[in-house]
């Protein structure tokens, strides 16, 4: 067994392990932390597989951002766990045998009669100056440019969509919008009155006086 | 040596278990979109697996744009959810059925 066969086997192991404990956790944040483990054993895997590039950027947007982002909504919100877990068990025997028959078909179709190493070798290593990333880069900005701006589109209308799903107006802000304070008219604020003179304190009590004599 | 069919089937194996996931937490929407974050991930290292034994780097080009389309699914996703927890406090899918489908 050589070394890159083994560190495959342990990858595999701990990916196919996190695996399980994502749709078998009973707490949904220990679901988040294994899905994590497993983004980052499938970069690891990804990098024996020479995609240098891609396995970086599966560790940093997906385990920075994406799980990141998980993890503070699940602990946000407050859910009742039991609930949600009613019907684990009765739906467990159709569910794993839905599943092994899954596994077993794909293994016999992708198995090695037709994808062994003697129908598919291994590619011959790239020279040392080999950059993954230059040459995705350089695929990226040609042949697929049209593509990639589309890709940007579809960030920019995620990020729009996620705020203005979210975003919600707090009745008890003290939010001043500035186009209705400059469009303010004087009539707006001041209310002239008409109404009697008032009199002066002296010219009271001289009323009063002359009242009672 | 490893060849082809080993990662294939990892990433068989992946997929049969996110279809496991969604079959035993069909109540949970946190949990199911957990499990589609897995099943892109086994179908993202199907396209590497090939990319690396066929010298074809276009494969890895896809995986890009899958990892783009995920994030903002999930993005989308989780901003659905806080709005369905601020609104019906519950995110038990058997409780969504406002929509009368």
């Amino acid at each position: 067994m050589t070394y890159t066969t083994a560190i495959f086997y342990f990858f595999a192991a701990i990916l196919v392990f996190a695996g399980m404990r994502v749709v078998t956790a009973r707490n949904p944040v220990h679901a988040a932390l294994f899905l994590v483990l497993a983004f980052f054993t499938a970069a690891g895997l990804w990098m024996l597989l020479e995609a240098e590039f891609l396995a970086i950027t599966l560790v940093l947007v997906y385990v920075g951002a994406v799980m990141v982002l998980f993890l503070f909504v699940v602990m946000m919100l407050d859910i009742n766990l039991d609930k949600l877990r009613e019907g684990f068990w009765d739906y467990l025997p159709l569910a794993g045998f839905v599943s092994v028959l899954l596994v077993i078909e794909m293994a016999l179709i992708l198995g090695s009669r037709h994808f062994g190493l003697e129908v598919m070798g291994t590619p011959a290593p790239h020279p040392a100056d080999y950059s993954n990333t230059r040459e995705l880069g350089r695929l990226l900005y040609t042949d697929y440019v049209y593509a990639f701006e589309l890709a940007a589109v579809i960030l920019l209308v995620a990020i729009v969509a996620a705020i203005a799903l979210t975003l919600r107006r707090r009745k008890d802000s003290k939010y001043i919008d500035p186009a209705a304070q400059s469009k303010v008219k004087r009539s707006d604020r001041l209310r002239i009155v008409k109404m009697q003179a008032e009199k002066g304190p002296v010219a009271r009590i001289q009323d009063s006086g002359e009242g009672g004599a | 040596m490893i060849s082809l069919s080993h990662y294939l089937v990892l990433g068989g194996i992946l997929f049969a278990i996110s279809v496991l996931g969604i079959f035993l937490n069909r109540k949970n929407v946190i949990i199911l979109l957990m499990a589609i974050e897995l099943m892109l991930l086994a179908v993202n290292m199907n396209f590497i697996a090939f990319s690396h034994y066929l010298g074809d780097i276009h494969g890895q080009i896809f995986v890009f744009f899958i990892l783009t389309v995920a994030a903002a699914e999930s993005a989308i996703g989780l901003a659905i959810l806080v709005l369905l927890f601020r609104n019906l406090h519950t995110i038990n899918v058997d409780d969504l059925d406002q929509l009368k489908g």
